[in-house]
């Protein structure tokens, strides 16, 4: 189902850099176009960052993955970080800390055609998002 | 590490910043610090900031130069940014992304254009009010 999985560890925002550059790459060899490689790398700019900020560190996996005959990318995001209280709110629009735009989670969830969230207060959070081929 | 500084150009009365390589945080708010800086020095009229060689930017660098635009703002200057790449506007629109205050022009050419007449209008305005033309 799912070939070898490419792991950028978060400590600082140089590791943000990495992630995204990792995830294009791979979406770049999976034959996705201009405009979906920005896609994914700006989602996973978003997630890496939301990581590097709230849970100081953390880990980004990407790999390729197929359905129903069709290619696409998964990235997981996983911290042991603070968690998050109330999740519909996160993803609520114009949501906002004061490190933030609002626009993380929401945003990233708009760029990607799966967006799942898993989060337990003082436990960590793992977000997983999925694109797929058109 | 962090010793990655984007070069800042004078042409004329305008600043040109051509960013080129991907930009992490730090080195973000660095070069939002030595624009600024630039600017208070050079006493330039407009800045330009080409992202041609961009291929992505995210609510982080979004912010950075919306904080630009404001900041240069305070201080009398215009900030234009051009060159956009296609996949990057529709990212940053899907994103939810807006810039308000930042003029946008299609490449650098134009973009020193729009800076120009930006100019002449002004130096205009301040003529039709005071009588005076405004030396350049």
């Amino acid at each position: 189902m799912s070939s070898q999985n490419e792991v950028t560890v978060i400590r600082s925002d140089l590791d943000i850099v990495t992630a995204r550059s990792t995830a294009r790459d791979i979406a770049k060899s999976l034959g996705f176009g201009a405009v979906d490689q920005a896609r994914i790398a700006t989602a996973v700019s978003e997630l890496a960052r939301n990581i590097f900020l709230y849970a100081d560190s953390g880990k980004v996996t990407c790999r390729s993955i197929e359905r129903n005959g069709r290619k696409g990318i998964e990235i997981e995001f996983d911290d042991q970080g603070p968690g998050i209280n109330n999740v519909d709110e996160v993803m609520r629009d114009g949501y906002t800390t004061s490190r933030g735009m609002g626009m993380g989670l929401p945003g990233a969830r708009r760029l990607m055609d799966e967006f799942e969230i898993q989060s337990t207060v003082g436990v960590g959070t793992t977000i997983i998002c999925r694109k797929w081929r058109t | 590490m962090n010793g990655l500084r984007i070069p800042i150009l004078k042409v004329e009365n305008i600043l040109v910043a051509s960013i080129q390589v991907a930009l992490h945080d730090a080195s973000a708010i660095q070069f939002k610090d030595d624009l600024l800086q630039k600017i208070f020095e050079t006493r330039a009229h407009g800045v330009i900031i080409d992202l041609t060689a961009l291929d992505l930017v995210d609510s982080f660098i979004g912010r950075m130069i919306a904080d630009i635009a404001a900041m240069a703002g305070l201080m009398g200057t215009r900030v234009v940014l051009t060159g956009l790449q296609p996949a990057v506007a529709i990212t940053l629109v899907e994103l939810g992304l807006e810039l308000p205050n930042v003029l946008t022009a299609l490449n650098l050419e134009k973009g020193l254009d729009l800076l120009r007449q930006q100019t002449t209008d002004d130096d205009d305005e301040v003529q039709e009010a005071t009588g005076y033309v405004v030396p350049e």
